[in-house]
């Protein structure tokens, strides 16, 4: 925490250039210390015809002792490019494991893909890609279904092995093959594994670094490229490194430790940057508490966020998928941007207030913010263990709500664990019981919901001006739905608090 | 908060403040896009203007040398090399929610007549205290074909609904203080609009509705309305991309897809 004054800024940002000789295409570019100076047009021409020889240059691999140390992020990239080394800054092709794409987002990636590479073009491997329907399912928004059938079409035409279908709208639960909210059914079905390259047309694809994995958001045009070739081009992104120890106090969820540190940087402070997180907080930190953590990134500007797989990742990878898979991790002597270090013990529940993630405050300091709803849900607060959250808040208290209060499990194994997995501590009674008892609305069908708005008729949508405190991920103005809307990003520990006393609470209040 | 590096300075000796418009009055005439061929670009374009002092003259060497030195890439290019019309100022941390509604994100970009449409509903987000709309109501089309912007431009979602609606609505550049990475490299891979970056924080210092001119070749804001010029940063690692058209584009000519 007292660290937040240790710069952002590269300790020598040349160091980092010394080894650019591949440049290419990039996101990269408006971090000055990362640019060419004075790169004109013409330099760009050199550049590119520069480009394609280098393509099959293969550093011989070197010995242990003279290697340069790398971080997790550069050894991934590094692999899968099929190169020995990779500093930041460097341009290449990377192999992608995993493309995972939506009904929001495929739709536009499957008609470039089909532009591109031709009409009867075959995917590049259908076993790598992965479509879930998630974002507008439960609409009557014909467009919106207009797309989920395009998904359907293209992935029956090129055999799409992992298309996670729902076909009758009226009842999820009568469509086996449904999931929901795509970064937690990517991680649910074995689709994350550490060492890998995923990319998804979602901004919050960075979710599965939790697995230590590369994980990014990328565009529908990029998307396309992948489909039919299997590969992108990358920029390799400096690391930043965030060591968060000390013991997590039990009113605190890891959603307090990405709004702490988002609050330190700013939206911005990651911007073309990746975020690795260690510690001893983060090696206690359950899978799901992980993914809170790595999903969030995208919200300081980060490129990716990655956890060290651990004995934690690969007890959750047992039952989940038969794959082989190869975790690497950051050298001792690896370079960071830069360290920030955190004693979580001493931290306290945060939310974000409008209109911007980085807008930190303590809760207790918003203590007479009113407030009309509350919304539990989505790929950062709409995890199982987020409602076992809530329960165990409503169970502490005993009380009912006070605001109307939002419940959308991501995903039909979340539903399924909110109606059937016993809180502890409370004589067997499940998550649904709790919030039943406490006067919450009814769990309601998984999907995206209405984080980030959605079609008019979206469940919880915010058609009015109203206040919300959400366990989601943005609150720029609009986000869920009206422009006026007042989002108060947080814990579930906090929301559940918030709902109880109709205020921004500071969930101690029930906790201890 | 980086209105220290601010480019605009009172300082007469740098090139960045221009005290007068010096532009000829062909160039406010010229409709919307002037496009010189790549090829024809000699080290006079870049002096079309009487800037002051040594800077010019240093990009001026760092062009020359790298330019003749690769005579032959550009054969075919027709790539614009400025850009000129009215322009809509936004502030900081615009992102994507308010440059396209989720509500909006069941239009496809890929399908002709709803590509159309996005272009309708750009910037619809921003909040009400933004009181001249960007593109009026019943139109596809704004009459603002540059957006200036604050820093972390296009922030948020991956969405590339984004520069597409921008594009669609007929925005040809995009210039801000930063960019977040998923936008910026949504505008690349597309083509959609032209992402740049300005030395400092120019959405303070125009007024929607000022007549603007961008010289790619010299990283040049001019605004007419005031008679200021600003420094634009050089577009970076991204220029291969948006030199060939695009990543497809640019996967074909290096080789790594093979050509149509």
């Amino acid at each position: 925490m007292n660290s937040m004054a240790s710069s952002t800024i590269a300790p020598n940002p040349a160091s980092f250039i010394s080894n650019k000789k591949d440049l290419g295409f990039t996101a990269f570019s408006t971090s000055s210390q990362f640019s060419i100076p004075k790169c004109n047009r013409r330099i760009s021409k050199k550049i590119c015809s520069v480009m394609a020889p280098q393509q099959s240059e293969r550093r011989p691999s070197t010995t242990g002792s003279v290697k340069t140390a790398m971080t997790m992020t550069e050894k991934i990239l590094a692999r899968a490019s099929e190169k020995s080394q990779l500093s930041p800054g460097e341009n290449t092709w990377v192999n992608i494991d995993i493309l995972m794409t939506h009904d929001v987002c495929g739709p536009g990636s499957i008609g470039i893909f089909k532009k591109e590479f031709g009409q009867n073009a075959k995917v590049w491997d259908r076993e790598k890609i992965v479509i879930i329907p998630d974002h507008y399912i439960f609409t009557s928004d014909e467009r919106a279904n207009r797309n989920v059938d395009i998904l359907r079409d293209f992935c029956t035409e090129q055999n799409i092995k992992y298309f996670y279908d729902i076909k009758d709208l009226s009842d999820f639960k009568a469509n086996p093959d449904y999931k929901g909210v795509c970064h937690i059914a990517l991680a649910q079905e074995g689709h994350c594994r550490p060492g890998e390259v995923l990319l998804g047309t979602d901004s919050h694809t960075c979710t599965a670094g939790a697995f230590g994995q590369f994980a990014t958001g990328i565009g529908n045009t990029d998307a396309g490229f992948v489909l039919g070739a299997g590969k992108l081009l990358l920029k390799v992104p400096p690391t930043l490194r965030f060591v968060m120890d000390g013991e997590m106090p039990n009113y605190l969820l890891a959603k307090d430790l990405i709004l702490q540190i988002i609050g330190e940087i700013s939206v911005s402070g990651a911007t073309y940057k990746s975020m690795e997180f260690v510690g001893t907080t983060v090696e206690s930190l359950t899978m799901e508490e992980r993914m809170t953590l790595c999903n969030m990134v995208v919200e300081a500007g980060g490129k990716n966020g990655v956890v060290p797989a651990d004995s934690t990742t690969f007890k959750y990878l047992e039952d989940k998928t038969s794959m082989a898979y190869e975790p690497v991790y950051s050298d001792e002597q690896a370079r960071f941007l830069s360290e920030y270090r955190f004693d979580v013990s001493k931290l306290e529940p945060l939310v974000a207030k409008p209109h911007s993630p980085d807008n930190r405050a303590l809760a207790r300091e918003c203590k007479d913010v009113k407030i009309d709803r509350v919304y539990i849900g989505s790929c950062t607060g709409g995890k199982t263990e987020d409602f076992m959250a809530a329960a165990k808040v409503f169970l502490a208290s005993g009380k009912k709500v006070k605001v109307p209060t939002f419940l959308v499990p991501a995903t039909q194994k979340v539903w399924i664990d909110v109606y059937s997995l016993p809180v502890p501590g409370s004589g067997g009674k499940t998550c649904s019981q709790i919030f039943e008892e406490a006067g919450c609305d009814t769990p309601a069908s998984p999907n995206c919901g209405a984080c980030l708005g959605g079609p008019k008729d979206t469940y919880a949508r915010m058609n009015e001006p109203t206040v919300c405190v959400s366990t989601t991920n943005r609150n720029f103005p609009g986000r869920m739905g009206h422009k006026e809307g007042q989002i108060y990003l947080a814990s579930p520990y906090t929301a559940a608090a918030s709902a109880l006393t109709g205020y921004v609470t500071d969930p101690r209040e029930f906790l201890q | 908060m980086a209105a220290s590096s601010l480019s605009l300075s009172p300082n007469p000796t740098t090139f960045t403040t221009s005290p007068k418009p010096s532009f000829s009055p062909s160039y406010q005439t010229t409709p919307h896009f002037i496009k010189f061929p790549n090829t024809s670009q000699t080290p006079t374009h870049l002096i079309v203007k009487p800037l002051t002092t040594h800077s010019p003259r240093s990009s001026l060497s760092s062009i020359i040398p790298r330019a003749t030195a690769n005579p032959s890439s550009s054969p075919t290019s027709t790539t614009q090399t400025s850009f000129h019309g009215l322009c809509y100022v936004v502030g900081d941390n615009i992102d994507t929610d308010q440059i396209i509604p989720a509500e909006y994100l069941t239009l496809v970009p890929s399908n002709p007549a709803e590509y159309e449409k996005l272009g309708s509903y750009a910037l619809i987000g921003l909040p009400s205290s933004y009181t001249t709309r960007f593109v009026e109501p019943n139109e596809n089309k704004s009459k603002y074909s540059i957006v200036i912007g604050g820093y972390n431009f296009g922030c948020g979602s991956s969405r590339e609904h984004a520069p597409v609606a921008l594009g669609a609505a007929g925005v040809a550049a995009v210039v801000a203080e930063s960019y977040a990475r998923i936008f910026f490299r949504n505008s690349v891979a597309t083509g959609e609009v032209y992402p740049l970056e300005s030395e400092g924080r120019i959405c303070e210092e125009c007024k929607t509705g000022d007549t603007i001119t961008i010289e790619l070749a010299e990283s040049r804001l001019i605004n007419h309305t005031t008679g200021k010029e600003y420094k634009l940063k050089p577009i970076g690692d991204a220029g291969p991309v948006i030199e060939a058209g695009g990543i497809f584009a640019y996967a074909r000519n290096t080789g790594m897809i093979p050509t149509k």
